[in-house]
Parts: structure tokens; C-alpha cells; sequence
């Protein structure tokens, strides 16, 4: 019987005239949630254009909704006179549209930072940075993909069940110019799972499973520290900067929402001890 | 599991009657008999759309003394129907299984079609898991699409899975089945027809299509090269010709993929980012292939995510 009335369900064939308008949301229900957001997250302060302060780059049409690769960029001038020590990253569609919140300290040199998120419905992005003179300045992209957030986990589950918890950090090389920037890559074996997805089999959720907080530090002083959301895609990868002033230990420390931690870490050498080796 | 008959015609009357596909479109599915008794019907180089009903993947069956086994049905439930009216103008002999070469939707949409049969539906291993995960997302998909929603209950789970092998008698015919590793997909299941020496690789083998990637880049070459050794006189490729000649089919995709991995693996080794390598791998094979356009980058962006963690 039970059989007999979900099969009936197939002969509702509707229009999805209505469907698509929910599905593509109006630009002034985005708006509203911007509205909302800023207010809850910045009150009543101004935020400047991000023109020569915060730049975003998204691709306009993202191939794999699950894997969608961004890049914020610091765009002051390296005079030192200001710098970013706040990023905020939004994706206004998204099931929690505050996916990133980014603290730089001196350390970090530059507030540039490249990561994947998932995207769930066409959507505005926004990167909002704050300068250390406390302004506020926006970046804007219009993104067009969706079913990220409750896209399919993995492509394979069993391969990612193994490997969770492995962490890499990548640097060019493991030598260093003191006070010079440096790119590294953080690599994280993580389903980063929404919580979103019902297996339509078996009609259960997977639980939610994602990253919260990421802190990175060099020899012992905070270098840049991330709350985050399931908005990263699966193995979330963040790609950021730092200045070495001497040698020491770059470290990193994850934690989840079910209170995992991972950990890892890379020494740095500076380059003249390098130099001298045989 | 299986449906009462009345209840599963009334249920394909409601698909036919607001369906697209009008008497004369169903008259034009046609299906060629590449060799004697296997009959495959050749969908169309496109992407999914409203236009061709989801008719894009090469679907089939094979006709024994006993029964038949219809390989992959479609990607709407007007395909099954289509598939079915082509099987009942061949043979009179029943549908005794449904098998699925893994869990797309342009192969596997047109399952209800079969479900008033006695046929047993037979996939992978991990098919259910990863159909199920996935099908709200084709189910959206297909309404944005076709301007039809569909239940939930298009989805036929498997009445028997392959782990490892799988041997079905059609009656003085034998279908031997294999159950891959992660390549196309993570539940790819290919069908050895013994009496003709053709294999039906599903998605393991795209021709002219360009291949997706929706499993493991690195796998699916490794797959590729324990594929080679089947020895087979023709293949039904998942995305294609109906029939191309073995193994030389195979030649072209893992061109195409090896082209990939080691452009792929060339932006990584310097440092490079998923970015610079989806605006600049490959693009070497674009005249190459049909619907490059529509999933080149894609597959860029899958081959970076798995080999960067080489």
C-alpha cells in the first residue's frame, strides 16, 4: 500500500514554473538576506567598496558546485602603512551564508587567502575585510551554481572514510628568506559533511561532520586563525600567507564540530642555514 | 518490491500521457542488433534536456532462449517506456533481469519502467548507497529540466548486488559480470556477453563523447588498462556508437584522461593553483571530443582535487 501511494506520487507531474522561482531566488529575497546579515554581523558601520583595499575572484559559472574555487586578495599597497586583520567571507544563499571568518595578524604578512566552498544556490559572494584602522571594505562576485551544500559527499566514501584526518602542508620549498612572504597550502582530509544530505534509500542524514576552527601559528605566535562552516567543499584546502621573521615551526591545529582534532606541522629554515648545508 | 501490474500501468499511463514524447517519437526509438540477440539503442551526444527527454546514454538488451536482461534504461521514465515497447517488438520472452552499470541518472531513470516484470534488478555493491545519496539532487535536476517532477520513487534499488562477480543464464546464453573498482564512477559494473564476445562497458568507456569524471582519474587509467585484457570482439560504450571495435575504442579516452592527470599533475609539482590548471590543462583535446565545452573543466577540477593529495 505504502508502495501503492508513492507510486500515485509519480502521476503528480507539476509544473515547476513555481519550483524554478523558489529555487532561483529573486534578487530582492537576496538582498534581504544580505540586509540581515550585515546587520546582524556589522550593525549600523559603512562598508566601503573593496576597490584597491579587497578584491574576490569566483568563477561566473562553477563546474562542480561542490568544488568551487575562490580567491580573496589583499589589495593595499605593501607599504605597511595599513593592514587587513579581518576577513569575513559570505555566500549569501548558502544554508548558513557566514561560511569564513578569517584573523591575520603582522604575522601573516598579507591577507590573501584561496580556498573551494560549496555552493547551494546561484548566489552573491562577498568577502568584507576590516583594515586595522577598523573599516570596513566589501568585495562582491555573482556565482552561478547550485546543489553544493547538498550535493553528494564524496565520490567515494569508502576512500574518504580511510584517509580522514591526514593534513599536508605544502610550501614551495622549505627554505626561507627572513621577512619574506611566503604561499602555503593546507591540505585536510575531511568529509566537511552538511548534515544536508538524505540518502533517499535509506531516508537518514549524514550527520553533520565539519571543520570549525583552524588556527596557524609560526614559532609559537598566532599567525592567522579561521572559524568556519560546511561551506568549505570536502578536503578543504586553504591556501594563505605568512612573513618568517626566523626560523621555527609552522603549525597547524584543526577541530571539529564533534571535537576531532588534527594537527601538523613543517619546519622552516631560513635560507642562509640552507645555504651552508654540504 | 515489485509493483501489482495495475497499479504500475496506471502509473506508466500517467508518465505516457504527460509525457513529451508523442506515438510518432516512440515509433523513432530505434535499437540496432549489433550482434545476434543484443540489441542497443544509441543515445544521443548531448547533455540531459528537455528536448531529448534524457535519452543520452546507450541502453539495451540482450535476448536469451529463457529470458532477457535490459542493461541501463535511461534517463526519464518515457525512456524505460520507450526501451520496453522495443524489447516486447523483439521477443516474447520476459524480462528476467534489469542491470545497472552505475548510478547516473541518463541510465538508471527508466528502472520503473520494468518494475511490473518478474525481473530482478542487479548493480553494484555500493550502488544503493551512492544512488541514494545523490538522488534528490538528480530528481531537482530533472524538474529544473524536463518541467516534471518526479517521486522519489523512480529510484529501484537493487534486488541482488555485485561485489566481486556475477554470473546470470538467460537460457543457453551467459552474461558475466564484473564489479569495478572506482573509476567512472565508484559503481561501475560491466556485462560480458559470452555467446557474442560483447562487452557492455557502461561509462568505463565514453566514444567521441568526452569522458566525465565522476570517480578516480588515477583508478579509472589503472581500470582501463584490466579492461584491455577482456577478450572481446566489440564493445557498447556508455556514450557513443552502439558497437566499436576492442580494445582499440579504449585508445582515445585514455588519451584523453592521461592528458588530463599529467597536465594536472604538471600545475601541482610547481605549485600552481586549481585555477591556472582548469584555464590551461587539456584544452589540447578540445576538437577532439564531443561536449568538451560542457565537462572539460569539470573533470580538470575533479583530477586536481584526488592527484594533488599524490
Amino acid at each position: 500500500m505504502k508502495r501503492y501511494i508513492a507510486s500515485l506520487a509519480l502521476l503528480s507531474m507539476v509544473s515547476t514554473g513555481l519550483l524554478a522561482g523558489v529555487a532561483h531566488a529573486a534578487p530582492t529575497a537576496e538582498n534581504d538576506v544580505w540586509a540581515s546579515l550585515k546587520q546582524m554581523h556589522f550593525g549600523d558601520r559603512p562598508i566601503a567598496r573593496g576597490a584597491g583595499v579587497i578584491g574576490l575572484e569566483a568563477p561566473v559559472r562553477a563546474e562542480d558546485a561542490a568544488i568551487v574555487p575562490i580567491s580573496i586578495k589583499d589589495l593595499l599597497p605593501a607599504d605597511g602603512k595599513r593592514r587587513i586583520d579581518k576577513l569575513w567571507l559570505v555566500i549569501d544563499n548558502n544554508p548558513v551564508p557566514m561560511s569564513a571568518i578569517f584573523d591575520f595578524t603582522p604575522l601573516a604578512g598579507r591577507a590573501d587567502i584561496a580556498t573551494r566552498v560549496r555552493v547551494d544556490a546561484y548566489t552573491t559572494m562577498r568577502a568584507i575585510a576590516r583594515t586595522d584602522d577598523g573599516k570596513l571594505y566589501m568585495a562582491t562576485r555573482y556565482v552561478k551554481a547550485s546543489g553544493g551544500c547538498s550535493a553528494p559527499a564524496s565520490k567515494d566514501p569508502d576512500a574518504a572514510r580511510a584517509n580522514l584526518g591526514e593534513m599536508r602542508l605544502k610550501t614551495g620549498e622549505q627554505t626561507a628568506t627572513l621577512g619574506e612572504i611566503r604561499d602555503v597550502q593546507l591540505m585536510l582530509r575531511h568529509p566537511n559533511h552538511t548534515g544536508l544530505q538524505m540518502n533517499q534509500l535509506t531516508r537518514l542524514y549524514v550527520p553533520a561532520h565539519f571543520v570549525r576552527k583552524i588556527a596557524i601559528d609560526y614559532a609559537g605566535d598566532s599567525v592567522l586563525s579561521v572559524n568556519t562552516t560546511f561551506s568549505l567543499s570536502e578536503d578543504p584546502s586553504l591556501r594563505f600567507s605568512f612573513k618568517p621573521r626566523a626560523p621555527g615551526e609552522l603549525s597547524v591545529r584543526v577541530v571539529d564540530n564533534r571535537q576531532m582534532r588534527f594537527a601538523e606541522s613543517l619546519q622552516i629554515e631560513p635560507m642562509t642555514a640552507q645555504m651552508t648545508t654540504p | 518490491m515489485k509493483l501489482p501490474k495495475s497499479i504500475s500501468w496506471a502509473v506508466l499511463a500517467g508518465v505516457m500521457l504527460t509525457s513529451q514524447v508523442t506515438v510518432a517519437e516512440r515509433r523513432a526509438f530505434k535499437v540496432s542488433e549489433i550482434a545476434p540477440g543484443v540489441f542497443v539503442h544509441q543515445g544521443r551526444i548531448e547533455p540531459m534536456s528537455a528536448g531529448n527527454l534524457g535519452d543520452i546514454a546507450n541502453i539495451g538488451f540482450i535476448v536469451g532462449e529463457r529470458c532477457v536482461a535490459v542493461i541501463d534504461t535511461g534517463g526519464s521514465p518515457q525512456v524505460g517506456v520507450a526501451l520496453r515497447s522495443a524489447v516486447e517488438a523483439r521477443t516474447d520472452n520476459p524480462v528476467c533481469y534489469v542491470i545497472n552499470t552505475h548510478a547516473h541518472p541518463d541510465h538508471v531513470l527508466g528502472n520503473i519502467a520494468f518494475t511490473d516484470h518478474d525481473a530482478a534488478f542487479i548493480a553494484h555493491e555500493d550502488y544503493a548507497q551512492a544512488l541514494g545519496a545523490r538522488m534528490q539532487i538528480y530528481l531537482d535536476r530533472f524538474s529544473a529540466l524536463y518541467g516534471q517532477s518526479l517521486s522519489a520513487d523512480v529510484i529501484v534499488p537493487p534486488d541482488r548486488t555485485v561485489a566481486a562477480t556475477a554470473t546470470l543464464d538467460l537460457g543457453d546464453r551467459v552474461l558475466k559480470l564484473t564489479a569495478l573498482p572506482t573509476g567512472h564512477t565508484n559503481t561501475d559494473l560491466i556485462v560480458f556477453d559470452v555467446q557474442t564476445a560483447t562487452l557492455w562497458t557502461g561509462d568505463t568507456l565514453f566514444v567521441r563523447h568526452i569522458p566525465v569524471l565522476d570517480g578516480s582519474i588515477k583508478s579509472w587509467l589503472a581500470v582501463m588498462q584490466r579492461l584491455r585484457d577482456i577478450p572481446a570482439r566489440r564493445a557498447v560504450p556508455g556514450h557513443g556508437p552502439a558497437s566499436v571495435p576492442w580494445p582499440q575504442a579504449l585508445n582515445a579516452q585514455r588519451g584523453y584522461l592521461n592528458t588530463v592527470a599529467e597536465g594536472v599533475r604538471e600545475v601541482i609539482d610547481r605549485g600552481g593553483t586549481i585555477e591556472e590548471a582548469i584555464d590551461t590543462v587539456g584544452y589540447q583535446a578540445s576538437n577532439q571530443w564531443l561536449l568538451f565545452d560542457e565537462y572539460h573543466r569539470r573533470n580538470v577540477t575533479a583530477a586536481f582535487v584526488e592527484l594533488e593529495w599524490e
